[in-house]
């Protein structure tokens, strides 16, 4: 059957050779996000608009004319891209019915290709946090909290508001994008990363979560969080599809004056990838405090995986990785507080009643439309960037940045093709557990072992590697030197065929349904 | 150290943002104690970095229009608005000092 999960766009060739028809795939999805809503993935479903698209899609097939490899494939897209007559709200307030006038680059860039577009997917506000709890429209739900593999690892509770309880988080920002994929709703998913927030969500649930090199994708669209990090990130089930969206996204856009000029050529990555004249750096400071010893000893093992297979493998230094979260915290806060100025009120978004001034309307609307975590870090940002502060913070964190830049420099310069690293500090953590803290301590905790690749610029991926003894998924991320992409994913695709990550078992998505209704019920006569 | 009133007042007119409640307050106190620990960094003759592509040229491209004319479409997203233009209330009023302002500052 179409729900069971299909590796590798082997969907492709099923709609080529008419084995299923777009609208029957894109129906089956959309049947798929209704059936699995308790997740909280999806903040709209588009599904007038995809089906009209998987309609275009199947005369094109007919016709024998498919645009590629991605027409008639269902996506969703995180909701801090704009896309153009759907509405685009950043899990926030703030953009509370603003319908995007125009496409982002990426969105478009899919759509061109004949891309489906299943609808838009939750975040932490803004893409600020690393949970996607943060949002207004609640926190998102790691579908493999409904798994056979994390069910038969659980202490069992037989008060079914226990039960309830138990589930844990995406991890974030791109929590929605992430379960959207893991829950077989859509091929693939866009999210965004600026300290990690593709790789964390895709570690947490399983996923395959590139985060290209800044500068090769366009940001054009993309509702900004820190212009000088941000990058679209891509998340999908396995690594040859990643190639295949990057393949989509990749290459300049005059719009977005960022991306670099050179020419960018889709590639396909070899069949039986060969990793035996390759050389694999350890980051000893990637030992992080607080690290799993059940991640360490996955690390470990992956490291004998490339021994083993002729890789030479050794230890390196990134002797400023502590001061990464430091850092990003100055500059990101820095750069939010600038880039969330634009939200007034006057051309889009909400707008306060109150008139007496315009100062006073935009005040009143930004303490309207902001949650706390964005109005921290506005406020945080603007302290940085008081004349009193400047040089001692925010010239101070650029400093530190070319530090930390230098170091990966250094490292690849001295021969190292690639670095791996994990990308968690543990398996996902209960969302009970997860709001004890708040969005800043938990920010700088999780995104401890990928945030310096967003400061240096660098492609990384996280690669989905084993199961916790929770039932949880771990992954490990590998880092790679700028714009050799190809590099990357070719070690990750090989790294991917040894591990052999297991498929998620998700349990009767009907029955959950009923269950989680019956405690909605019970909480609103309480 | 605790952070003066008036640098607090400051910040709120500047961002446009209030702090709300103490809760606030002390969420700067701990950021700004976050970041202090950039100081323990040597950064003696490191120049600050804006871009990982500064030794690259930006892309700039030709002064023409090349799109526009899309007024209707971004009206649509405001509020209020009167034919062509977007409606603001009467600017040039600054915002209310900190004794006439409603801010939880007041109270500190």
């Amino acid at each position: 059957g179409l729900c069971q999960p299909v590796w590798r766009f082997q969907v492709s060739s099923a709609l080529k050779e008419g084995h299923v028809t777009p609208t029957e795939l894109c129906q089956r999805c959309l049947a798929l996000i209704k059936s699995t809503r308790f997740l909280n993935a999806y903040i709209t479903v588009a599904e007038e608009t995809a089906l009209k698209q998987a309609e275009e899609s199947e005369k094109r097939y007919k016709r024998g004319q498919p645009l590629g490899v991605l027409d008639g494939i269902p996506i969703a897209v995180k909701d801090n891209f704009n896309t153009a007559g759907i509405e685009t709200t950043c899990a926030s307030n703030m953009l509370k019915g603003y319908i995007s006038p125009y496409n982002a680059t990426v969105v478009q860039k899919l759509l061109d290709q004949g891309a489906v577009l299943l609808g838009k997917t939750n975040l932490d506000e803004f893409a600020m946090g690393s949970g996607s709890t943060d949002g207004v429209f609640g926190p998102v739900r790691n579908p493999w909290s409904y798994s056979r593999q994390y069910k038969e690892k659980s202490a069992p509770k037989s008060h079914s508001e226990d039960k309830e309880s138990n589930w844990v988080i995406t991890g974030g920002s791109s929590g929605g994008s992430a379960a959207a994929v893991s829950s077989f709703t859509c091929f693939a998913a866009l999210g965004s990363d600026t300290g990690g927030s593709t790789r964390n969500p895709a570690a947490h649930c399983g996923v395959v979560g590139l985060k290209p090199t800044y500068g090769l994708i366009s940001r054009h669209g993309l509702i900004p969080l820190v212009n000088s990090m941000d990058v679209p990130g891509i998340l999908t089930r396995c690594v040859d599809d990643a190639a295949v969206v990057l393949g989509c996204l990749a290459g300049h856009d005059p719009k977005d004056s960022t991306t670099i000029q050179d020419n960018f050529k889709p590639f396909e990555l070899p069949s039986l990838p060969d990793v035996s004249k390759l050389s694999i750096g350890i980051p000893k400071e990637y030992h992080a405090p607080g690290l799993s010893s059940e991640i360490l000893a996955l690390w470990s093992k992956a490291t004998d995986l490339f021994k083993n297979a002729g890789a030479k493998v050794i230890e390196v230094s990134l002797p400023h990785t502590r001061y990464s979260i430091v850092c990003y915290h100055v500059l990101c806060t820095a750069e939010v507080a600038s880039n969330m100025a634009r939200f007034d009120g006057l051309e889009y978004g909400h707008r306060s009643d109150m008139n007496k001034s315009t100062e006073s309307m935009y005040a009143a609307t930004r303490r309207e439309g902001f949650n706390d975590v964005v109005r921290g870090r506005i406020l945080s940002g603007n302290y940085f960037l008081l004349k009193q502060n400047y040089e001692n913070y925010f010239i101070k964190a650029q400093k530190v940045r070319r530090l930390i830049a230098n170091d990966f420099l250094k490292v690849f310069g001295s021969g190292v093709d690639i670095l791996l690293t994990p990308t968690t500090l543990s398996d996902a953590v209960l969302y009970r557990e997860f709001i004890k803290e708040d969005n800043r301590t938990r920010s700088a905790q999780d995104d401890i072992l990928t945030q310096a690749a967003n400061m240096a610029g660098l492609p990384a991926i996280n690669v989905p590697t084993a199961l916790s003894e929770r039932g949880l998924p771990v992954g490990l991320q590998f880092i790679g030197r700028s714009f050799q992409e190809k590099q990357l994913l070719t070690v990750a695709k090989w790294f991917e065929k040894q591990v052999k990550f297991p498929m998620i078992q998700l349990e009767d998505v009907k029955r959950h349904n009923h269950d989680v209704f019956q405690h909605e019920k019970s909480a609103s006569f309480s | 150290q605790p952070l003066a009133v008036e640098v607090l007042d400051h910040l709120e007119q500047l961002a446009l943002v209030d702090f709300r409640d103490a809760e606030g307050i002390e969420r700067l106190r701990k950021a700004i104690q976050f970041a202090d620990q950039l100081h323990e960094v040597n950064t003696d003759g490191v120049e600050p970095m804006d871009s990982v592509l500064e030794d690259r040229c930006l892309y700039l491209r030709e002064d023409d229009v090349t799109e526009g004319n899309c007024v209707s479409e971004l009206l649509k997203n405001a509020r209020e608005k009167v034919e062509e233009y977007f409606v603001a209330p009467p600017g040039n009023i600054p915002l209310p000092k900190l004794e006439e302002r409603e801010t939880f500052l007041q109270c500190s």
